[in-house]
């Protein structure tokens, strides 16, 4: 019987961080590349709690996810904005085709 | 009465004329009587030179009247220490009476030129010169100190310049006045080497300073040699001046000057300032000084007598006779008659302007022409001119009751008792040939210009005699040739004023070992304990016995060549045109002036061409050519430099810039703008730095 522990975790939780990582830089659209950044947060999320509980921290690894959460959806709301103003400014969400940082 | 009213007055003497130059120079054009001012000035100048003579002569004659002023000072020279210019003004006798034969003369000759130069297009022009001629020759005779005589010989030299070549449309009035000038540039070389040397010695200018520090024993570079070096350089000055061999060629050509102008300047006064130089040197003299002195004027007198025997130019007997006087009274300095020259130099003044004078009233009344062959017979049409012109003639040759007389048969004793006190005979032999050669070429002259019968019918017809302003010029200076000026016995001159009251004595100031022996004092002067006695007793008895045979002698030449002259021209005994077919060599080596003028040209004018022309070689081929090397060297290393700037240096700039260029192009791939590339550049990165680290 294999019992489920630290590994599983983190092996999930790195799956979850190259999907994220994936689509940041493969996806074409910036909702989708926020979409991947949500994947990475939630990733570190899933090591926080598994390191909770495996580790000897007491509940600090769950009140840390939970900020991270409340941060992801301020963090969300920002980032929304921003790629509506690129969409105002730009009149696309296609980030292969934003790259005035080259100015 | 104060001496100091007569230094004012001769200010006046010597600032009148000067006066008179400006105002006539600046009015001349358009106030066409303004010359009458200048002949004012010129009578008031006579007047105050008559007044200073009067009561130098009559009131200070023993006293040197001296006042001078600071010109400027240079404190703590180098070498030198605190050296102060001063100007200055001296009045002795000799200066009193220079004054008053220069503005007489100058005075006269204004008065004459007023109806001579009636015409000319520059009358007025003509004027103002001779007012600044008159204002420098004052000068040079009143000035204490060698420099301002050195200033005032070059005005002096500047106004004959001007006046030798005042028609200078006439090409050989322009080129006689240059010749004039560049002539006696030679001479006033030595003279201007003669001041430094004195200036370096002695660091002042002033006669009497020099003097007094010649007998305190400072000599020039310590040596008596330098000291006599220092009086034949001045004494150069003089020679280019007064017209001495070899520098005698330029007063010749200065008769193509207006007659007056020869009278006033190439007569009496500026080419007696050579003379007068000598008189105020003499005082530093040595032994051979004179004796090279004694030779120069020696040469001079004969060469130029010599020369006037064969001229057919009424002018240029005269000008050489004015050479062999000039002469005479040079190799008077130079035997020690020093009172004896000045004396000539005074009555040959008179006489010889008289002779100009008369000379240019002949050419005025014949329209111009001045060779003797074309006159003749004028002695009735013009009696006043020929009677003075006989007068002063006879003043020049030496017959008694004559001025002249008196001052050559000086001259001719003292070179006498010269010889006999040396030894040197060949002086006192050519005196008196010269003598006999001077009566027998002016009474040539007399008698071909004034007797026999008419030459030139046309010219003699319109002849006549010369307007008041002209005659009387004449006989006031003939006046002046008689011997009662002088002294009451007209056959000896040492008993009048002139001699014995008037000229002081001169002072010899050289070392006494330097002296002739016959100038060292003897033991009676010393006795007497009168040190300004510079002849020994020696000397007055040689002189003493000199004065009859001089006497007879130079009586008996100058009745002889009068004789001759009258036997040959006037008799016609002797038929002249085959005896100079007999004498033909000598005959041209006398008419063409012993071919000085042809030797100087060959040598002198030729050399300095052909020296220019060297240089002028020199200059185009070797200074240009170096100039133009160095300029083709620069132009080939400029080449050479920018092309390396070109090359090296540009190259390597724009290899940075094109490495840089090559290496943005490189790095630009990287920076494409967009995150996502960044974020993949970032990632990467961390792994390689985690793989670093780990």
């Amino acid at each position: 019987m294999v019992t489920v522990g630290l590994t599983h975790f983190l092996v999930i939780s790195t799956l979850l961080f190259s999907m994220g990582l994936y689509a940041i830089i493969t996806r074409k659209n910036a909702v989708m590349v926020l979409m991947g950044v949500e994947l990475i947060l939630n990733s570190a999320n899933i090591n926080f709690i598994a390191f909770s509980r495996f580790g000897n921290f007491g509940y600090n690894g769950q009140l840390i996810a939970l900020f991270v959460i409340v941060l992801a959806a301020a963090e969300a709301a920002i980032a929304l904005a921003i790629v509506l103003n690129i969409y105002k400014n730009l009149s696309t969400v296609n980030v292969d085709e934003v790259d005035n940082l080259k100015d | 009465m104060d001496s100091q009213f007569l230094i004012n007055t001769s200010l006046y003497v010597l600032f009148l004329p000067l006066l008179g130059f400006v105002v006539t120079l600046l009015l001349g054009k358009k106030v066409k009587s303004i010359y009458l001012f200048e002949n004012l000035v010129l009578i008031l100048t006579f007047i105050a030179s008559v007044f200073i003579l009067y009561n130098k002569l009559a009131i200070f004659s023993a006293t040197k009247i001296v006042s001078e002023v600071e010109w400027f000072s240079f404190p703590n020279t180098p070498i030198f220490g605190d050296i102060s210019i001063k100007l200055g003004i001296m009045i002795d006798n000799i200066t009193a009476m220079m004054l008053f034969v220069v503005a007489l003369i100058s005075m006269l000759v204004h008065l004459y030129s007023i109806a001579y130069m009636k015409g000319d297009e520059r009358y007025n022009r003509y004027f103002a010169y001779l007012g600044i001629f008159t204002f420098s020759m004052n000068g040079i005779v009143l000035t204490h100190n060698i420099l301002m005589m050195y200033i005032f010989w070059e005005l002096v030299g500047l106004s004959s310049y001007l006046l030798i070549g005042f028609w200078f449309e006439k090409k050989s009035a322009a080129d006689a006045g240059k010749k004039a000038f560049i002539v006696n540039r030679v001479g006033d070389l030595g003279m201007f080497a003669g001041i430094l040397i004195l200036f370096f010695t002695y660091q002042t200018f002033s006669f009497s300073e020099i003097f007094a520090s010649i007998e305190a024993g400072i000599l020039p570079f310590n040596s008596t040699f330098w000291l006599g070096i220092t009086g034949i350089l001045l004494f150069g000055g003089a020679i280019g001046k007064s017209a001495q061999f070899p520098l005698h060629v330029w007063l010749p050509d200065a008769m193509e000057g207006p007659t007056p102008v020869s009278a006033l300047i190439h007569a009496a006064t500026m080419v007696a300032a050579g003379v007068y130089l000598v008189i105020r040197i003499f005082g530093l003299l040595t032994a051979d000084a004179m004796l090279f002195i004694a030779v120069i004027g020696m040469i001079s007198s004969f060469i130029p007598a010599t020369i006037a025997l064969t001229q057919n130019d009424i002018k240029k007997v005269l000008a050489y006779s004015t050479i062999s006087q000039l002469g005479y009274m040079i190799m008077a300095l130079g035997v020690g008659a020093y009172q004896f020259a000045f004396f000539h130099l005074v009555t040959h003044a008179f006489f010889k302007a008289a002779l100009f004078l008369g000379s240019g009233s002949v050419i005025h009344a014949m329209h111009h022409e001045q060779d003797i062959r074309y006159m003749g017979g004028l002695r009735k049409k013009m009696p006043l001119t020929y009677w003075t012109f006989v007068i002063s003639s006879l003043a020049i040759a030496g017959i008694p009751l004559t001025s002249g007389f008196l001052s050559k048969d000086g001259i001719l004793a003292s070179s006498l008792a010269f010889a006999n006190l040396t030894g040197h005979w060949l002086f006192p032999v050519t005196g008196f040939l010269v003598a006999l050669l001077t009566a027998f070429y002016m009474f040539r002259l007399i008698i071909i210009t004034f007797h026999g019968e008419p030459r030139d019918h046309h010219k003699f017809e319109h002849a006549h005699e010369s307007p008041f302003v002209m005659v009387m010029p004449l006989v006031v200076l003939a006046a002046l040739s008689i011997f009662i000026w002088y002294t009451p016995n007209p056959f000896n001159a040492d008993q009048g004023w002139v001699l014995s009251k008037w000229i002081e004595k001169p002072v010899l100031h050289t070392p006494v070992e330097t002296r002739f022996d016959f100038m060292k004092p003897d033991s009676e002067n010393i006795s007497h304990n009168n040190e300004h006695i510079i002849y020994s007793s020696t000397y007055s008895e040689a002189m003493h016995h000199a004065h009859y045979p001089a006497m007879f002698i130079s009586l008996f030449v100058a009745l002889s060549g009068i004789l001759l002259a009258f036997v040959f021209y006037h008799w016609k005994k002797v038929n002249v045109d085959a005896l100079t077919e007999k004498i033909k060599p000598l005959y041209n080596f006398s008419i063409n002036k012993w071919y000085f003028d042809e030797l100087y040209d060959k040598t002198f004018v030729n050399g300095t061409l052909m020296l220019s022309k060297a240089l002028g070689w020199f200059d185009l081929k070797v200074i240009d050519g170096i100039v133009n090397g160095a300029a083709a060297a620069t132009k080939s290393l400029s080449f050479f430099v920018g092309n390396f700037d070109k090359i090296v240096i540009d190259g390597l700039v724009n290899l940075t810039a094109y490495l840089s260029g090559f290496f943005g192009l490189l790095f630009r791939r990287i920076q494409t703008g967009k995150v996502q590339t960044y974020i993949v550049l970032v990632i990467f990165s961390i792994v390689i730095l985690l793989f670093i680290f780990r």
